[in-house]
């Protein structure tokens, strides 16, 4: 997919060019594409034009749709827990990536490159990535965290005593960053086979002109792995956006204490499926996936000037 | 956990190199004591991350009064009765809820494996008009928040009396909207030599026989990996299920958890603890038996 990155960068956008087509293969592949086509049309775009049809209305499943033009993004202007939303999401999109790429990309290069039992660590590192986003393993957290929980009695041994680290405003969504953090083993697993592409012979050929480990890092490992480091960027911002279980099952549903676990999507459920202010929560979609996207763009833009491609 | 070297082998045959280089030096003292070390670190990082886990393990089988004051791993007073507690503590047994997600799971695994083994075929090796559109338009909607699309799903389900079944979380797949797998068969059906098919051809194959007889049994371990991403996510998927679950019969393993936290709350966290883990069971076991496929996925999509 790095390579579609690629050229997502370079040609923005598909253009319709056509290739030979006999009508044999036409025939076939409007049966082989014809799942896929409805599921676009009746799956995908077209709910996504509805949902932003809805985003100009009132709807709440009870009565029928009124369209009420921009009175929701007026209402989005005063809507002080919106407001509050958006920072606890974007706390946490960038706060928990970047820490868990370096986490990610740090542990990929101490295992890379012959290390014994590298497939029993990499194993190990990666399940916590499979389990992170369950239920079980959010209800685990809340009990880890919590004022008796098992971090505190740790803490004690040395003496100290913890704070109640998910019912506090001011830690509730630490918890939930390290959590994310906690999940490393995929972007990992990436990394690791982009390290395998390098070459053994850059770090031979620097070894030898006496480049140290820490400058092989920065002049070879970095800019032969940016592809792939832009790569998880990408991906990890928009998956970390989209979180929600973990926020969801610390908090009750409610996205406390105070709303600091109060993510982007948990709001959105709240506005749609609790208090079925659809149009309202369709307006609140379209926010994200705006937001989503100018942050997509943004990513590929800033790329022009780090990420290095060799051929 | 049993796991060795002889794991997913691709990704463990050290790098292409000159044969100068498996002249290794003899290794002195110094970096055996570095290798020792390093290891000591990997080791104990390891046993950070999984102690919560293990911890949780361990939990569930302690009385309650002793879960929050134990921090360690051994357990004194050995407890199996949250597991028949926490079995039997919701309106149905919690086997039920399991079978509930194991149907989701199994419609959703179906779908995927028909309709993007379909969809792949026709990106990877047919011509058709828009074909680089349509494909980059595929390759968005792997991207697209499901958040964008739920509340007229959820309208178009209601409207078709389909909440409280499962069918929104089943019929999407039929209809290949796990773009992912799509992009994953066609990366594989790529590195399938194209002699084979127009082998086939010339013999007089058209291209359902060239799909079914040629490319899907080539195409083996891209299914591999889509039925274990597919398990997992199904399994572990809590936002879509919770919106169109509401009848408790009809919970799936992620949602009757969450009610339990409910009922259970301040009571019995033993119970709550097993029912957790029995939770993650299944995926555990796919991960232990399939983490060759899982390694391999994830790392093709990122390598290539």
């Amino acid at each position: 997919m790095v390579s579609e990155f690629r050229a997502l960068r370079k040609a923005p956008g598909g253009s319709g060019q056509k290739g030979r087509v006999n009508s044999r293969d036409g025939r076939a592949a409007a049966v082989f594409l014809a799942p896929w086509v409805v599921g676009l049309v009746v799956i995908t775009a077209g709910p996504m034009l509805m949902s932003l049809y809805l985003s100009f209305t009132d709807y709440n499943l009870l009565s029928n749709a009124n369209f009420t033009g921009l009175e929701n993004i007026q209402r989005m202007l005063d809507d002080d827990r919106l407001v509050k939303s958006l920072t606890v999401t974007m706390v946490y999109v960038f706060v928990s990536t970047p820490i868990q790429l370096a986490v990610a990309l740090g542990l990929a290069v101490v295992l890379d490159r012959g290390l014994r039992g590298l497939a029993l660590y990499r194993s190990i590192f990666y399940l916590p990535s499979l389990l992170g986003s369950s239920v079980a393993v959010a209800i685990l957290w809340k009990r880890v965290f919590g004022v008796d929980g098992l971090f505190n009695q740790f803490l004690a041994l040395f003496g100290i005593d913890g704070p109640g680290w998910i019912s506090s405003p001011s830690t509730a969504l630490s918890t939930l960053i390290l959590l994310h953090v906690w999940t490393f083993g995929a972007p990992m697993v990436i990394f690791l086979a982009g390290l395998r592409q390098i070459p053994r012979e850059f770090y031979e050929a620097a070894a030898v002109d006496g480049a140290s480990k820490r400058q092989q890092f920065r002049r070879i490992t970095l800019p032969l792995l940016s592809p792939i480091i832009f790569f998880n960027l990408v991906l990890g911002i928009i998956g970390a956006f989209q979180s929600f279980t973990q926020a969801f099952i610390v908090s009750d549903g409610r996205g406390g204490p105070s709303d600091s676990t109060l993510f982007f999507t948990l709001y959105l459920y709240q506005q749609g499926f609790q208090n079925f202010n659809m149009g309202y929560a369709s307006a609140l979609a379209w926010l994200l996936l705006i937001i989503i996207a100018a942050f997509t763009a943004i990513n590929f833009w800033v790329s022009k000037y780090w990420v290095f491609y060799d051929n | 956990m049993t796991t060795d070297a002889s794991v997913a082998p691709h990704l463990d045959a050290p790098p292409p190199k000159s044969p100068s280089v498996y002249e290794v030096p003899p290794r002195s003292l110094r970096s055996r004591a570095g290798s020792v070390l390093r290891h000591a670190l990997l080791i104990l990082a390891a046993f950070v991350m999984l102690y919560p886990l293990l911890w949780m393990v361990a939990s569930s089988l302690r009385p309650d009064s002793d879960i929050f004051n134990s921090y360690g791993l051994f357990v004194n007073t050995f407890d199996t009765t949250h597991y028949p507690d926490g079995w039997n503590a919701l309106a149905m047994p919690f086997g039920s809820y399991l079978l509930n997600s194991a149907i989701v799971v199994l419609g959703a695994i179906v779908g995927n494996l028909v309709s993007c083994s379909m969809a792949a075929y026709a990106f990877a090796r047919l011509e058709f008009p828009y074909k680089r559109t349509a494909f980059a338009i595929m390759l968005l909607t792997i991207m697209l928040p499901v958040h964008v699309v739920i509340v007229p799903q959820y309208i178009l389900f209601a409207n078709m009396d389909l909440i409280n079944t499962f069918v929104p979380m089943i019929l999407p797949k039929l209809l290949a909207t796990d773009a992912f797998f799509i992009f994953l068969m066609v990366q594989f059906i790529r590195g399938i030599p194209r002699e084979l098919d127009e082998a086939a051809r010339i013999d007089g194959a058209g291209h359902a026989r060239i799909f079914l007889r040629i490319i899907l049994p080539l195409m083996v371990p891209a299914l591999a990996t889509t039925t274990i991403f597919t398990f997992i996510w199904t399994w572990n998927d809590f936002f879509t299920q919770l919106i169109f679950l509401t009848d408790p019969d009809l919970y799936t393993v992620p949602v009757a958890l969450r009610s339990f936290i409910d009922a259970q709350e301040n009571s019995s966290f033993g119970a709550l603890f097993a029912m957790s883990i029995v939770s993650l069971v299944p995926i555990f076991l796919v991960f232990l038996f399939g983490q060759r496929y899982l390694i391999q996925g994830i790392a093709t999509t990122g390598g290539k």
